[in-house]
């Protein structure tokens, strides 16, 4: 009984941090709005950062900044630098993407009107449609 | 909150609030660096580009309806299959977990004697990892320039028109 409650409450983070990423893909599949969409990947993109995150932690550990010259033989315990020196580049990576779908959305707003994915496939789908009569029509005649 | 919310303004603060507390919860897993770029990065620029945006484009979602039970499905059918996944895994803090036991100490230790920085992320990320910090920097590069491409046409397609 003791080892099943040790194995939910270590287990813990990890499915809260799994339901917060589920919410992010929620909004990016659920949501029409274009601006929704990338708040929901952005949701997405830091949870798994968490979890990244919480791979690396130690319990009793402090964040890996040497107090000592040391670690070799230092009574401290650090936490793991490897997922965090990956994550920094991560998030300096997500922002990159982040801008450039938010200036696709600008791009997409100038040639649409709209920033709903409903609108915008329903014009796609007109443009389709007139573009098939024509060319219907300049094979016929 | 951000599934119901109409005005896209307090959407895109909570966003920002999102990741301010995101930058707490780094912090209390010794994440300290990480920190510091998700408060500066992730709240502050990323609001500011998406409140540029909202400004660029609408101020209001518009009522659609969307069917909800597919995404429920598939989302859920992701969860379970990541929960699946997880059960293998050692508990939350623990020492003996295979990410611990290889590569994170050797740094600890011989960052300082490399470097001379006490700083092990800065000295990793700067040093040991240079390469993949200048490939990061052209992809911040990459899509600055995408994004003045894309942006740059905009004013002249409205003159033509």
């Amino acid at each position: 009984m003791d080892s099943n409650l040790n194995f939910i409450f270590g287990h813990l983070p990890y499915w809260l941090f799994i339901i917060l990423m589920l919410s992010g893909l929620f909004i990016v599949v659920s949501r029409g709005n274009l601006i929704k969409k990338i708040v929901g990947l952005n949701i997405f993109q830091t949870s798994v950062f968490m979890f990244y995150i919480s791979i690396g932690k130690m319990k009793g550990g402090t964040a890996p900044i040497l107090l000592d010259k040391s670690a070799n033989n230092s009574a401290v315990i650090y936490s793991n630098p490897l997922p965090h020196v990956l994550i920094l580049t991560a998030i300096v990576v997500g922002i990159a993407t982040t801008a450039l779908g938010l200036a696709l959305i600008i791009k997409i707003r100038e040639e649409y009107d709209s920033v709903e994915e409903d609108d915008i496939q329903k014009m796609d789908q007109k443009d389709l449609m007139k573009y098939n009569k024509k060319n219907v029509l300049e094979t016929n005649s | 909150m951000a599934l119901t919310l109409k005005h896209l303004f307090a959407v895109i603060m909570l966003s920002g609030a999102f990741s301010l507390v995101s930058a707490m919860l780094f912090v209390v897993m010794d994440a300290v660096d990480v920190a510091f770029t998700e408060a500066a990065v992730g709240a502050g620029v990323s609001t500011v580009l998406m409140l540029a945006t909202m400004a660029l484009t609408v101020r209001v979602q518009k009522e659609t309806k969307k069917p909800i039970l597919l995404p429920l499905v598939v989302v859920c059918l992701v969860g379970v299959l990541l929960i699946y996944g997880t059960l293998d895994m050692p508990n939350f803090g623990a020492f003996d977990s295979p990410a611990q036991a290889h590569l994170g100490s050797t740094y600890l230790n011989i960052t300082y004697k490399d470097m001379g920085i006490p700083n092990v992320v800065t000295g990793i990320l700067a040093s040991y990892r240079g390469y993949d910090t200048l490939g990061e920097t052209v992809v911040v590069l990459t899509a600055g320039l995408g994004v003045i491409l894309l942006l740059s046409g905009l004013k002249g397609r409205k003159d033509k028109e």
